[in-house]
């Protein structure tokens, strides 16, 4: 059974008081669930619907919208690799080849991630990764798995 | 190339994003005008100064903030928008991450003209590490009590494009999908659960404390008489040294390019650049050569000013290629809600890939053409009529490389 910890329990009574109306709780929560967890999964949604009082089917339209909600566990280290136009032309091609077969990770190609002054760039644990090359992306990938 | 640094003038100083440096360096001395100004006098500066938001549409700021009633019996919100996920956009990271306490300030007079008690930063799922170091900011300004009058809270997004369109990022703030809202029948200010709001991005807001400091005047020295002051624009693809520089608006792009990003990488030739976004229409070089960073000279030239964020194209690149690739963005991001454009983008990528495969034939760069023709002007926001023009800006432009994949 699914539970919010005590320090999200907190954080959660503090926002309700920062906004007109409890729905815009959903995104936070969905949040803290993904934090948690680690993806988002269905009876949490149940949880978090009774919390703040939105139905758990408009939870999950909105869970299923957003490309950084997990709704299923990540079982391999997710590395989201840019393939939009400037890191494209400054070489994300080959760091994508690159990793295609690397069978440790999930690799998804996402779109513009806000970097192309510093392309080609990847994300992983919500920390950017500029400028790559490939033998900076094998040692990161060394430290992180 | 005169130096104008209005917005980035801490981005170099060392530990900027810190409340104490900051004021070191002339942070939140705005806020003292305000004891003179009524919030009317504020939005009435903001006029006359003739700042355009910069988040890529362009319009005045000044209007857009005279549209919040005055004397409302419900809250009024402001709204920062930091959703920036245009392609060759990344301007507003290096405020939050660079000089946040600049932003928060000029949160704090917009506040006070439109009366609004509570500002939310609303800012993409994936700028993370930027937001943990505003989030530290906003709380160093609570701790010296510079929120007494107004809250500030940051919303977190979850990877979606469409949410930087002004009424997606409200329907998104209110725990729902960001699908975009129809537009009112005359102009009127934004609702956030039914309560007035104004949507700024983050540069335009950045850019208040400079103006109310020192007056429209001083603002008005810098830029064009239609597109005033400066703008942080910005370089990236295929350029010696990409980045953020801030100019005043009205030089020459090329000069631009030259004298800041330091020219074409390994002194290839200049084939293209997409002056503000990946969503305004590509320029030739001989295009190039003409514009100046302006909204009027760029809309005159079919094209537009956008985000300011130039992607910069060598001799080497196929365009058809990079259309390609700006196509697959689209459909990815398209939010769904409008057939046109949920359908348009998918169909206008199947056909480029069609070509790149070789197996198209003359008729698919005309049906192309009309699928992109069906995309303009039939949806709920300019998401699709944006995909339209670029797709018939790249064939139009670039028919031969086109033809040559037939």
């Amino acid at each position: 059974m699914f539970r919010f910890n005590d320090v999200n329990l907190l954080k959660i009574n503090q926002l309700k008081k920062r906004y007109p109306s409890n729905d815009a709780l959903v995104l936070p929560c969905l949040w803290m669930i993904q934090y948690q967890e680690g993806y988002i999964p269905l009876e949490a949604i149940d949880t978090m619907s009774e919390l703040i009082k939105v139905p758990p089917m408009e939870i999950y339209r909105v869970a299923s919208f957003y490309t950084m909600f997990h709704l299923e566990p990540q079982e391999k280290l997710v590395v989201d690799v840019c393939k939009t136009l400037s890191c494209k032309l400054c070489g994300s091609d080959a760091i994508l080849k690159h990793l295609q077969s690397n069978d440790k990770i999930r690799l998804r190609h996402v779109e513009c991630l806000g970097s192309c002054g510093t392309a080609p760039v990847m994300q992983v644990k919500d920390i950017y990764y500029e400028n790559l090359t490939l033998q900076k992306v094998d040692s990161i990938l060394e430290e992180l798995l | 190339m005169r130096d104008c640094r209005l917005v980035s003038q801490k981005f170099e100083i060392e530990n900027s994003y810190t409340l104490e440096v900051a004021k070191a360096h002339g942070g939140y001395k705005s806020l003292e005008k305000l004891d003179q100004l009524s919030p009317k006098q504020c939005v009435e500066i903001i006029k006359e100064s003739g700042l355009r938001g910069k988040g890529g549409g362009g319009a005045s700021a000044g209007d857009k903030w005279s549209l919040m009633p005055q004397d409302s019996t419900k809250p009024s919100f402001l709204v920062v928008n930091c959703d920036e996920s245009e392609p060759g956009t990344f301007k507003d990271r290096q405020i939050i991450s660079k000089d946040p306490h600049l932003l928060i300030e000029g949160i704090l007079l917009t506040s006070y003209a439109i009366q609004a008690k509570h500002a939310y930063i609303y800012i993409r799922g994936e700028y993370k590490q930027f937001q943990d170091i505003l989030q530290n900011a906003i709380d160093e300004a609570y701790d010296a009590g510079l929120l007494q009058n107004c809250d500030i809270t940051i919303h977190r997004g979850a990877g979606a494009y469409i949410c930087g369109e002004k009424s997606a990022l409200l329907e998104s703030m209110e725990g729902k999908r960001g699908h975009p809202r129809l537009k009112p029948k005359q102009k009127e200010c934004e609702w956030y659960f039914g309560n007035p709001t104004l949507v700024n991005n983050v540069e335009t807001i950045a850019s208040v404390p400079y103006i109310i400091e020192n007056g429209a005047q001083a603002y008005r020295r810098f830029g064009t008489d239609e597109s005033p002051g400066t703008m942080l624009f910005a370089m990236s693809g295929h350029i010696e040294k990409p980045g953020v520089y801030e100019s005043e608006f009205g030089v020459s792009m090329l000069e631009y390019i030259h004298h800041f990003g330091g020219g074409i990488k390994n002194g290839k030739k200049l084939k293209a650049v997409i002056p503000g976004g990946a969503s305004t229409d590509v320029l030739t070089a001989d295009e190039v050569a003409k514009a100046t960073l302006d909204y009027e000279t760029l809309r005159n030239m079919g094209s537009a000013l956008g985000t300011g964020g130039m992607i910069v194209m060598d001799e080497d690149v196929s365009m058809v290629e990079a259309l390609k690739n700006l196509l697959e963005f689209y459909h990815e991001e398209s939010c769904g809600q409008c057939t046109p454009c949920r359908e348009g983008t998918g169909w206008s990528d199947k056909l480029v890939e069609k070509l790149l495969r070789k197996e198209a034939t003359k008729d698919d760069i005309n049906k192309l053409l009309e699928v992109a023709d069906t995309m303009n002007g039939k949806t709920i926001c300019v998401f699709a009529p944006a995909v339209s023009t670029v797709i018939q800006s790249f064939v139009k432009k670039f028919r031969d490389e086109f033809e040559m994949k037939l």
